[in-house]
């Protein structure tokens, strides 16, 4: 295979993602005595613990790639994702991309007050588009999340959405933007079953204008339609990289154990 | 077999030269300040936008919306009014005392409303942080341009309640576009050391209505600013009149009112202020800026 005829877009060379986790207080620590302590005799925080989430992975994705990210809760997946995105630092070894890799998920929170059409606005200027190119996609970004189907809601405020709803929304904002690198967690579970074929039609054209999409989802069908490709990342290590087929054949087989 | 993809690339090339021959960059790379301020500048409409819909979705629940911009100082003065001007009545060696108190009260309330807001920039949009890439200066910019927005409403009421209790329009009334000029300077610099510092210490905001207080017991807001001379001297007196607010809202004072004492020269008063604005006002870029990589660990 001649890897100059294809562009890497992520390279991920051994990279070691550690995060701090603010767990509840376990009995015993969360009392203003035991934290007093703490402070004094300057020990970490009983509930501060150390999650080394991704270890030592390594992978180059290319341009007109989709690749599914699988394996069970908890593998390190999704921390992955933000770390490609730039929002987690990686601890060790090194995540390279090209262009601003962008991640949608299904916490994109706007602002629930607003009427849904005041937040395609505010969520494309925040992608970075002029107020022309936003005026020019406006409607065609309502009219994808379908939200308009059952009355005017685009200009009811967000939070008389439903979930479903919502999701669509800022699944149709950032599917509106050409990126180079487009990294979806679990979003396209929460729309409804035209929704969900609709946006696997744009995850599709997104790869052909030449970007690289990631995909995390648990909806093995999802993974097979869309993604030509399949890493399985399992405890932050990485236990398969190749054709989905093959890669999800194992996994199955694993899960049924 | 699993790990085909890996091997064939790495064969020829290490993945940090592949990486640099196609042009990637390393992600969580934190930009140079130029290069920062100028994707700053870029996402103006974007701040913008997002602090007008702040400022929607604050009063969109409320039945008479953006009168409340308006009605809040307009409160806010009559109950100061009320208190020291009707019932207590006293003027504590000042000429205008209902005049002299609203002047400090509001232009305290400015940076009072700027801290607090700050605080929650970053805390409140981590949602909005971990969703999509902007600068994340982009935040604290859009809460200062609401408290911004909020002063100069504020300021028109003041202005309104300086000719009501008797003072005459003079030339050094132009002295407040300077000066709303500097503060503002300085408060988005708080704005932005605020957001930063709230984001990593979540126990700082326990404590931000204490320190305020304590703030504006010493920036002479409800008693006249010659109480200090009076009762304080050496180093105490120094520090308290080196403090910001103090120099701020003696220099409104000096700027709105006829006949009144101030802490020092107006002159000095004007070079302490504008050395705090650049101080503050660019070291609290600086600050945010070192940690923009950091805002979406939550």
């Amino acid at each position: 295979m001649a890897d100059n005829d294809r562009i890497p877009t992520v390279i991920a060379d051994d990279a070691h993602i550690v995060y701090k986790v603010h767990s509840s207080a376990s009995p015993g620590t969360g009392s203003p005595l035991a934290s007093l302590k703490r402070m004094v005799t300057n020990t970490k925080a009983a509930n501060v613990k150390e999650v080394h989430a991704v270890k030592g992975v390594s992978f180059t994705a290319y341009r007109g790639e989709a690749i599914g990210l699988i394996g069970s809760n908890g593998s390190g997946k999704s921390t992955l994702l933000r770390a490609v995105a730039g929002l987690l630092p990686v601890s060790k070894g090194a995540i390279y991309a090209s262009g601003q890799p962008s991640l949608l998920g299904v916490n994109a929170a706007l602002m629930n007050e607003l009427p849904g059409e005041r937040n395609v606005e505010l969520g494309c200027l925040a992608m970075g588009m002029s107020p022309a190119e936003v005026k020019a996609k406006k409607d065609a970004i309502i009219e994808f999340s379908g939200i308009n189907e059952r009355g005017d809601f685009s200009s009811y405020p967000m939070r008389t959405y439903s979930s479903g709803m919502a999701a669509r929304l800022k699944f149709s904002i950032a599917a509106a933007k050409k990126h180079d690198v487009l990294l979806i967690d679990e979003a396209l579970a929460t729309g409804d079953a035209k929704f969900r074929r609709r946006s696997e039609a744009r995850v599709r054209e997104l790869r052909a204008e030449a970007g690289t999409v990631f995909l995390v989802s648990h909806s093995e069908q999802s993974i097979r339609d869309t993604c030509d490709r399949c890493i399985w990342l399992e405890s932050g290590v990485v236990r398969a990289d190749g054709p989905t087929d093959e890669v999800m054949r194992e996994y199955e087989a694993y899960m049924r154990k | 077999m699993p790990e085909t993809a890996v091997a064939e690339s790495g064969t020829e090339l290490s993945p940090k030269e592949l990486a640099r021959r196609h042009g990637l960059t390393a992600s969580g790379r934190l930009p140079r300040l130029p290069e920062y301020t100028r994707q700053l500048w870029s996402y103006r409409h974007f701040i913008g936008a997002h602090a007008s819909a702040k400022m929607t979705s604050s009063l969109g629940s409320t039945k008479l919306g953006t009168v409340w911009q308006v009605l809040t100082p307009i409160i806010n003065a009559a109950v100061y009014y009320l208190i020291f001007g009707v019932i207590i009545g006293t003027s504590r060696g000042v000429d205008n005392f209902p005049a002299y108190l609203c002047i400090g009260v509001f232009v305290f309330q400015f940076t009072q409303s700027i801290v607090q807001t700050g605080i929650n920039a970053i805390t409140a949009n981590l949602g909005l942080i971990r969703a999509l890439h902007f600068p994340r200066a982009s935040l604290p910019l859009s809460v200062a341009l609401v408290e911004i927005r909020n002063f100069v409403v504020a300021l028109l009421v003041l202005i309104g309640i300086v000719l009501i209790t008797g003072e005459p329009i003079t030339a050094e009334w132009v002295l407040l576009l300077p000066l709303l000029a500097l503060q503002s300077f300085f408060n988005t610099g708080l704005a932005m050391f605020m957001a930063r510092y709230g984001s990593k210490n979540r126990d700082i905001k326990q404590l931000v209505p204490f320190i305020m207080r304590f703030w504006m017991y010493g920036s002479a807001v409800l008693y006249p600013v010659t109480l200090f001379t009076e009762k304080l001297d050496g180093w105490q007196l120094a520090l308290v009149e080196a403090n910001p607010m103090l120099i701020f809202i003696e220099l409104y004072r000096h700027a709105l009112l006829e006949n009144v004492t101030l802490a020092g020269a107006p002159v000095a008063l004007w070079i302490q202020a504008v050395v705090w604005s650049l101080f503050v006002g660019l070291g609290g870029f600086v600050y945010f800026w070192r940690g923009e990589k950091g805002y979406g660990r939550g």
